[in-house]
């Protein structure tokens, strides 16, 4: 899960990383009043939502007095930003930070991630603050510092000290350095974090540090402990139909095509997906209804397949393994029935029962086709949505 | 030989006496696996469909001579569950259990570190199938057949569509392991391709991938140093959008690493036969063995 730039920055701050003094406004007015709280001074109203790339879109901008914080928000609220990370069709802005202008002398680049293949938490550390840390791993890759953390000790002191000496701190900026990454790890492990970033990191013209921007994704499996968490999902982030799915436990996920695709097993959906393509079609979705799919998971998966007006077949790919055969095809003519589904649909089933189930299909007097692999089920389908 | 699981098996349950427990202890039981009981903590003493029931990982073990266990315990406890029968001397733990937050495994992978000759199989994975000879997890039974293949996958039913596709031709497996699609699993593709280089019966090896993390290059390298038999690769989210998390955990293409793309050209330059269409998995084995 993601949150926003503001909320990251609230966590951070609790376990002791410091950020510029700030506030969320939904409004210009109130934008308006948190600049003046903050001294009237110049202020940086930043566009609130869950992508990169905000400066340049234009949903970062310094105001110089409360008034003009209040025509900046005024414009940034309600619009549509687009940029590297949105897509095309860009997000709408529905709040922004109002944070003081600072006197910066550098940015640096900071983050936490899980590291698969050792199996422990790497901190990495650049001097290159400010830029896509991509970029910088592409073409500077020696300005990267990182620190495999050992999961039973934690971060030590020297590990952060060797990273706040490879990115040029000196002086009490390094123990100042030493004391925020401990603070930063400390949030990673607390919230079941799987990412945080703080990028840029900030050398004030005063000497300290502050995460001028935060960035937090959070493990979708460990948000069963963190409920105050798990309430900042901010759901007009989300695609509507997903967020549907999700409901149903479904796993969704909305894509360009026109074939809709119905499968079990996250692995299967994606091969199911790739198949499609090689057949020369473009598939509308990836959707996995899970293992124990059943008769109800079949009506709600083809109910959020149907919303999708893009839909032009639909196939369905399971492999039942135990799931018997039958019992999946009634699921399926129940669902086509009561839905009124009238796009054709190309099922691929296998497991138990599986010629009972194929009778079913073709007693049940609807205009299902039927394959027996899934090279035979995708090419059918291609065809039968060239032709709608 | 197969690998992992095989007649001298004594199969404990972790998590019996619930339901997806029960039903896939005596799925096990009909396919000729040794179950020897289960472990719900509270419920020591008991029986449960006729399996004897323990407090402990430890009293099972001292008790039926308990030497692989399989999980299904819900997410929150799975973790422990792991670690508990490691501590106990089970040799081979097969964790089917889904959801299991990151920090916690990355916890039990810590301690399963100190005791290398534990092999832990899993977690959010099939478990593991011996044709003929023994399961430990959720694999059916019924679409196996004895052979001389074997099959690594960190995806469920794309395994069970490699077995099929394998079994309608006319060749068997040796042994199919599902090694999970987390972001932290115990035996990575590495890890069974070392298995199968090892078992004799094996001639062939089918190994499935997914979008995500940095395995199935890791395997690559090491296949191109180190392992003589043909392998059929297939990578599945060839088509997945970047940035998205497909299901898996671990299955995300982040910041332009772990795309398709990238572990089909180093599994190529490994030697290894990559297969585009998911459908081809078995005809790719069939041609390269001849059989």
């Amino acid at each position: 899960m993601k949150i926003h730039e503001y909320q990251a920055k609230a966590i951070l701050a609790r376990h002791g990383v410091p950020a510029p003094r700030g506030e969320v406004a939904f409004s210009a007015a109130e934008a308006g009043q948190i600049a003046r709280k903050l001294g009237g001074g110049i202020v940086v109203v930043k566009a609130q939502i869950h992508a990169g790339g905000r400066g340049k879109g234009g949903g970062v901008k310094l105001a110089r007095s409360p008034e003009e914080a209040e025509k900046l928000a005024d414009t940034m609220i309600g619009m549509t930003l687009v940029t590297h990370q949105t897509g095309p069709d860009g997000r709408i802005v529905s709040r922004v930070l109002v944070e003081e202008g600072l006197q910066m002398t550098r940015e640096l680049y900071l983050s936490i991630v899980l590291d698969r293949a050792s199996g422990k938490p790497v901190m990495m550390a650049s001097p290159a603050g400010g830029m896509d840390i991509e970029e910088v791993a592409a073409a500077t890759p020696d300005k990267i510092t990182k620190v495999y953390i050992e999961p039973g000790v934690g971060l030590m002191p020297f590990e952060a000290r060797q990273l706040a000496f490879a990115i040029g701190l000196d002086g009490p900026q390094v123990n100042k350095a030493v004391k925020l990454m401990g603070a930063l790890y400390d949030a990673f492990l607390a919230s079941d974090a799987s990412m945080i970033e703080v990028n840029p990191l900030v050398v004030t013209a005063s000497g300290d540090l502050l995460a001028l921007d935060a960035k937090m994704n959070f493990d979708d499996n460990a948000l069963y402990r963190h409920p105050e968490i798990k309430d900042l999902r901010d759901l007009g982030e989300e695609d509507a139909l997903e967020i549907e799915a999700s409901k149903f436990s479904l796993n969704y996920i909305h894509l360009d095509g026109n074939i809709g695709c119905m499968v079990n097993g996250a692995g299967l959906a994606m091969a199911t997906m790739d198949i499609i393509k090689l057949s020369g079609g473009e598939p509308a979705n990836f959707l996995d209804v899970g293992g124990g799919a059943n008769a109800e998971q079949i009506r709600n998966a083809f109910n959020i397949l149907m919303s999708d007006k893009n839909v032009k077949a639909v196939l369905i790919n399971i492999f039942g393994g135990i799931l018997r055969c039958d019992v999946l095809a009634q699921g399926v003519v129940a669902a086509v029935k009561e839905l009124g589904v009238r796009v054709p649909i190309v099922i691929r089933m296998e497991g138990t029962n599986v010629e009972e189930g194929k009778r079913l299909l073709k007693e049940s007097g609807m205009n299902f086709t039927t394959a027996d692999s899934m090279g035979e089920a995708a090419n059918k389908v291609v065809q039968l949505a060239a032709k709608t | 030989m197969s690998v992992l699981i095989d007649k001298s098996t004594r199969l404990l349950v972790q998590g019996l006496t619930g339901r997806e427990g029960t039903f896939h202890a005596k799925q096990a039981a009909a396919y000729g696996t040794t179950v020897v009981g289960g472990v719900t903590p509270g419920k020591g003493g008991t029986t449960h469909e006729g399996w004897p029931i323990f407090d402990t990982v430890r009293d099972a073990v001292r008790e039926e001579g308990a030497n692989a266990s399989v999980i299904f315990v819900p997410p929150p406890f799975a973790a422990d569950a792991v670690m508990e029968s490691a501590e106990a001397g089970i040799a081979v733990i097969v964790c089917i259990t889904e959801g299991i937050p990151t920090l916690d495994m990355m916890r039990a992978m810590t301690y399963l570190k100190s005791r290398p000759h534990v092999r832990l199989v899993g977690p959010n994975c099939p478990g593991v199938i011996s044709a003929g000879r023994g399961k430990a997890g959720i694999i059916p039974g019924h679409i196996c057949r004895e052979g001389r293949i074997g099959i690594v996958s960190k995806s469920g039913t794309l395994t069970y569509e490699a077995i099929h596709q394998l079994t309608r031709l006319g060749l068997g497996q040796t042994t199919c392991i599902g090694i999970g699609g987390d972001p932290l699993i115990g035996t990575s593709h590495i890890d069974a391709l070392k298995l199968f280089a090892a078992d004799s019966e094996t001639d062939a090896v089918i190994m499935i991938g997914e979008i995500g993390g940095s395995a199935e290059e890791e395997a690559a390298a090491w296949i191109k140093e180190h392992f003589k038999k043909p392998v059929v690769a297939f990578i599945a989210g060839q088509t997945a959008p970047p940035g998205r998390r497909m299901g898996h955990a671990g299955a995300i293409i982040a910041g332009g690493k772990g795309t398709a793309a990238e572990k089909m050209a180093a599994l190529q330059a490994a030697g290894v036969h990559v297969v585009k269409s998911p459908a081809d998995m078995g005809k790719a084995i069939k041609e390269m063995t001849g059989s």
